[in-house]
């Protein structure tokens, strides 16, 4: 089970309150992540990465364990921690605008 | 009795503003979408409940909403907006080729007979329709196939296709408006596309007469008299009686003719409304003096609409969607200013009064006039 925490707008657009858990089938990597996510909350697609390219959208972030993740590679192993579940992947939008 | 349900697009969120039909006490829910920046809603003309929204951020792009009860509560449609084929280049702003981008949807215009096609005007410019109730979208490429498109530049805000107008008396013909490219019209439901710029000028382009490249702001039209359409240029405010074949200027004693809305009378074909503003350096009102200006014989001659509107220290704007009229007699005339007022006036435009005076910067208005 793969926590993530997503930012409020997305938990809107989502409508989900709090974490939002999934189970990720094979290694628990961004790509696997987010394609889970995806798949679980259709409204998502488009918000975190481009739906064609997959590309990350410029003002988001991936933190989990203390660690920016945000430009490890998409089929980079997540810490085992976030794969065990006792971590949370954190979708970040960046600090900036009004 | 008649009512009316106002759909103000804000920069923070959207807003919808309901009346009976004396339009003088309002209730006002929202914000929806709050944080969002809502470019553009509108409700299909065949299904007054079936409301579209626009929705962006530069955060997590674009989401289109649609709403099936007028509003009350709203669902999250399609969002994936990709280019028919390879989408080639257009000029930046320097005058070097750049990759068109999706960047957002300006305005959404409703098909006038079907309540699930709808057709979206994006940035960068180009034509989408979804046939589905807003689930999926295709581009209608013919227009940024057009000859001409890889010259297409940018205006200030971006190289957006804004307008969106469908005659309702030839089928299939439609007209577009970009900035700053000008506006173009189909007669084969946007399959072909033709530019219809003759008798612009534009001061701000290496050939002030040039077949595209015109800062085209807003375009209206009167249903009853589809041939005639007004048009609010970066500078000048025209008028084509031909379909947009030819254009000539009507700005006549405007105090400026640098504006964006402009929009027409609902029984009064030659009845037009502007705001003009100060400059294209300076987007604010002239002499701290919010005017509606009003022409009575479609063009030429205008009389300032000051009643109830502020007289003094008053410098906003009033974007190119952000104005609109209802169907009631008389006719209702609504606007939207980037201070967050939305002002009414129930008796097209000799009194004003503010709906609401704190909203956030407010980018488009609609109006239903429901039974």
């Amino acid at each position: 089970m793969i926590r993530v925490v997503l930012p409020a707008h997305l938990r809107t657009l989502a409508r989900v309150d709090g974490e939002v858990t999934l189970d990720v089938a094979g290694p628990a990597t961004q790509r696997s992540v987010l394609d889970a996510l995806e798949v679980r909350y259709p409204a998502l697609r488009g918000t975190i990465r481009d739906q064609v390219t997959h590309q990350r959208r410029a003002f988001l972030r991936f933190f989990a364990c203390e660690q920016d993740l945000t430009h490890e590679p998409p089929d980079a192993p997540l810490p085992d921690a976030v794969a065990k579940g006792s971590e949370p992947f954190l979708v970040v939008g960046a600090m900036a605008g009004g | 009795m008649s009512s009316v349900r106002v759909l103000v697009g804000t920069r923070k969120g959207a807003f919808v503003l309901t009346s009976d039909g004396t339009r003088e006490r309002w209730d006002v829910s929202g914000p929806h979408f709050g944080g969002w920046e809502i470019y553009h809603l509108k409700a299909s003309p065949a299904d007054p409940n079936r409301l579209y929204a626009s929705q962006s951020s530069s955060w997590f792009g674009q989401v289109i909403q649609r709403s099936n009860d007028g509003g009350k509560t709203w669902e999250p449609a399609g969002n994936k907006f990709v280019y028919d084929g390879v989408p080639g280049t257009h000029l930046w702003y320097d005058g070097t080729p750049r990759p068109w981008e999706f960047t957002r949807v300006w305005h959404l215009e409703p098909a006038l007979t079907d309540p699930d096609t709808v057709y979206a005007g994006i940035q960068d410019a180009a034509l989408f329709r979804s046939t589905d109730g807003g689930r999926s979208w295709q581009e209608l490429p013919g227009l940024r196939g057009h000859a001409s498109a890889p010259l297409w530049q940018p205006g200030a805000g971006g190289m957006c296709l804004h307008t969106i107008l469908l005659d309702p008396s030839h089928p299939g013909r439609i007209f577009i408006a970009i900035s700053a490219a000008g506006v173009f019209r189909s007669d084969d439901a946007g399959k072909t596309w033709r530019p219809m710029n003759r008798g612009l000028k534009s001061e701000g382009i290496p050939d002030p007469t040039a077949e595209v490249g015109h800062c085209v702001h807003r375009i209206a039209m009167h249903r009853s008299r589809p041939d005639v359409l007004f048009m609010q240029k970066h500078w000048d405010v025209m008028r084509s009686d031909d379909a947009g074949e030819s254009w000539h200027e009507i700005s006549g004693n405007l105090p400026t003719d640098f504006g964006f809305p402009i929009d027409v009378h609902a029984h009064e074909p030659n009845t037009i409304y502007v705001v003009p503003i100060k400059s294209d350096s300076e987007h604010y009102l002239p002499e701290g003096k919010l005017r509606v200006y009003r022409s009575r014989t479609g063009g030429h001659e205008w009389e300032a609409l000051t009643n109830g509107l502020p007289q003094r220290d008053c410098y906003v704007n009033v974007l190119r969607d952000a104005m609109a009229v209802d169907t009631l007699e008389p006719c209702g005339v609504y606007f939207g200013t980037s201070g967050g007022q939305v002002y009414v006036s129930a008796d097209a435009g000799d009194r004003w009064a503010p709906i609401v005076r704190d909203l956030p910067s407010v980018v488009s208005v609609e109006v239903q006039t429901l039974p």
